[in-house]
């Protein structure tokens, strides 16, 4: 394929069609903070070897999550991925195949994302989940404009639970800010999720809670749903964690109508933030207004079974502009590694693998609890929790990575406004007992 | 006791203020097998033209169009677990829901059974 690009010509021809004196008004969207301004200083004709050295030594600098004692979650957790994940998700037919329209040919993929409907569903107890979103925070965003939805826009009000992850609050807040839904203010604050009961009114479409919340907090959603219920809303749980389902009541079990997370501590790396996996479940009288690619399993003409993309008539292929959603992609092999990983632990090994998950942080909150000044605040967790330290906690990360520990996340990193000294500590089977005293010698060093 | 066409294949047949509204045999032929069906909340007010409602087979989704102007009275709740009643009895069991009329006028500018039936063999 030969690379045409545009003339001048035909760039003025195009911007006048469409009625835009500049290509740099159709990027106004995006903040005059974020847009560059001229071109960025690269030196020129540097040579392979150059290069490649060049950034050796930039990486170098890197503390890799793997090279130390690690407890670090918020969001994005460490766990062991066995080698078969990695092994079966590189098969070509799965690594280069596109999007499944084509159920002739693509049965593989489309069994292997039924498998992961199915697990999804069954880890968060709905009735339905959809073939994956992006990542946790959109699949949040989209259930809120899902709720919004189903409510046929007479309910403009969203209200986000305090623990939410802040990340995810605003990711749906850029998205329902678009659509004109209402989101109430909130801070990130430990202990106040149960009060969000006060804040549902008649105008209230959907109440998004997460647990475990941000604070590692597990919350009681049952009264919750019944508060959001008796006023017409839907209650979305939120969980970034899917490996704490294992350990506790699923959201369905507790009233939630939707159930949206993030998928990527199970089978999928850190991948340094992404590419992730967005987990959308929800109930089945809900399932038209869904977003996304749904499978299905079905029978061929000769009664054999087999998979098709089902419930398409939502999408925009075949809606137009009245589709559901805009969403017609899903994080496919990640998805993959997700389902080939839950399937080799089986159910036992999942609930098994949640055991040692909380041990471990069991056993760090109780050393890191003898720590002078050092509060723990969260009540009840499964593999992180939140500590108030007597100063800073970035400062506490440094002082600590400085030291060969990657000790957590400071809340401030993920939203600046927050309490300074709270800081999110996570511990996974990936850490040994000498790896938690590690972090426990270097937190203490770091406050002293 | 009158029933009224538009050219998109809706029906409204008049019972005193009462439109009940549905679509036409020829309509749910097209469509094929109807496997879901979204109506409005009773109390919902609609223009001549808005969208009513919304039909989905197992080819398409399509809107519904209010053949007239009116204030939802009640909807059709057997559509809701029997959808199949659409292709069974369009013009019948299956209809979809009730207007109260706002403007009987409006009538006047849709087809009559005969007209209808001329315009779908035209098509």
């Amino acid at each position: 394929m030969r690379y045409l690009p545009h003339t001048p010509a035909d760039r003025e021809a195009m911007l006048a069609t469409i009625g835009v004196a500049s290509i740099d008004e159709l990027f106004l969207d995006v903040p005059e903070s974020a847009r560059l301004d001229g071109l960025i200083d690269l030196p020129n004709h540097q040579s392979e070897q150059a290069v490649s050295q060049w950034f050796a030594r930039r990486s170098a600098k890197n503390v890799a999550a793997s090279s130390v004692p690690f407890f670090c979650g918020a969001g994005a957790y460490k766990h062991h991925i066995p080698a078969t994940v990695d092994h079966l998700i590189q098969r070509s037919e799965f690594l280069t195949s596109y999007t499944p329209y084509q159920p002739e040919i693509t049965q593989g993929t489309l069994q292997a994302l039924f498998e992961f409907q199915t697990q999804v569903a069954l880890l968060t107890g709905m009735d339905v989940a959809n073939a994956s979103l992006y990542d946790g925070s959109t699949a949040c965003a989209e259930a809120v404009v899902m709720a919004h939805r189903v409510a046929r826009g007479k309910k403009p009000r969203a209200v986000l639970a305090p623990g939410l992850h802040p990340q995810y609050a605003a990711a749906t807040q850029m998205l329902a800010s678009t659509l004109g839904i209402e989101i109430d203010e909130r801070d990130t604050r430990p202990g106040r999720d149960d009060l969000v009961v006060d804040h549902i009114d008649d105008a209230t479409s959907c109440v998004v809670v997460q647990s475990p919340n941000v604070f590692g907090e597990i919350i009681d959603l049952a009264p919750i749903a019944e508060a959001a219920h008796k006023a017409g809303a839907l209650l979305i749980a939120v969980f970034t964690e899917p490996l704490a389902l294992a350990a506790i009541t699923p959201p369905g079990e507790q009233g939630a109508d939707i159930v949206v997370g993030e998928g990527q501590s199970l089978g999928v790396g850190l991948n340094f933030g992404g590419p992730h996996v967005g987990l959308f479940a929800c109930r089945q009288k809900l399932v038209r207004q869904m977003p996304g690619r749904v499978c299905g399993e079905t029978v061929d003409a000769n009664g054999k079974r087999g998979f098709v993309l089902t419930l398409s008539t939502r999408e925009q292929h075949i809606r137009r502009e009245k589709a559901t959603s805009n969403i017609c992609t899903n994080s496919g092999l990640c998805a993959l590694a997700f389902t080939i990983h839950i399937t080799l632990l089986g159910d036992a090994g999942i609930t098994r693998l949640a055991a040692l998950n909380h041990e471990a942080a069991c056993d760090l909150a109780d050393k890191l609890e003898k720590v002078e000044d050092v509060e723990i605040i969260t009540e009840t967790f499964f593999n992180e929790f939140a500590v108030r330290l007597p100063g800073s906690a970035a400062d506490a990360v440094q002082h600590m990575a400085d030291n060969g520990v990657l000790g957590g996340v400071p809340l401030s990193r993920l939203e600046p406004s927050a309490d300074p000294n709270i800081l999110l500590v996570c511990a996974t089977e990936t850490g040994c007992v000498e790896d938690r005293d590690a972090m426990v010698a270097a937190l203490k060093a770091a406050i002293a | 006791m009158s029933t009224y066409y538009t050219e998109d294949h809706e029906w409204v047949r008049v019972e005193g203020e009462t439109g009940v509204v549905g679509i036409s045999d020829y309509a749910q032929k097209q469509l094929g097998d109807v496997v879901f069906v979204e109506l409005p909340d009773v109390g919902t007010s609609f223009a001549k033209g808005d969208e009513a409602a919304v039909v989905e087979s197992v080819k398409a989704a399509s809107e519904v169009y209010s053949p007239v102007s009116g204030e939802v009275t009640e909807t059709n709740a057997t559509l809701e677990d029997a959808p199949e009643t659409v292709n069974a009895s369009p013009a019948g069991e299956g209809w979809f829901l009730k207007l109260k009329l706002s403007d009987a006028g409006e009538l006047d500018a849709l087809m009559d059974e005969d007209k209808y039936k001329a315009y779908c063999e035209g098509l």
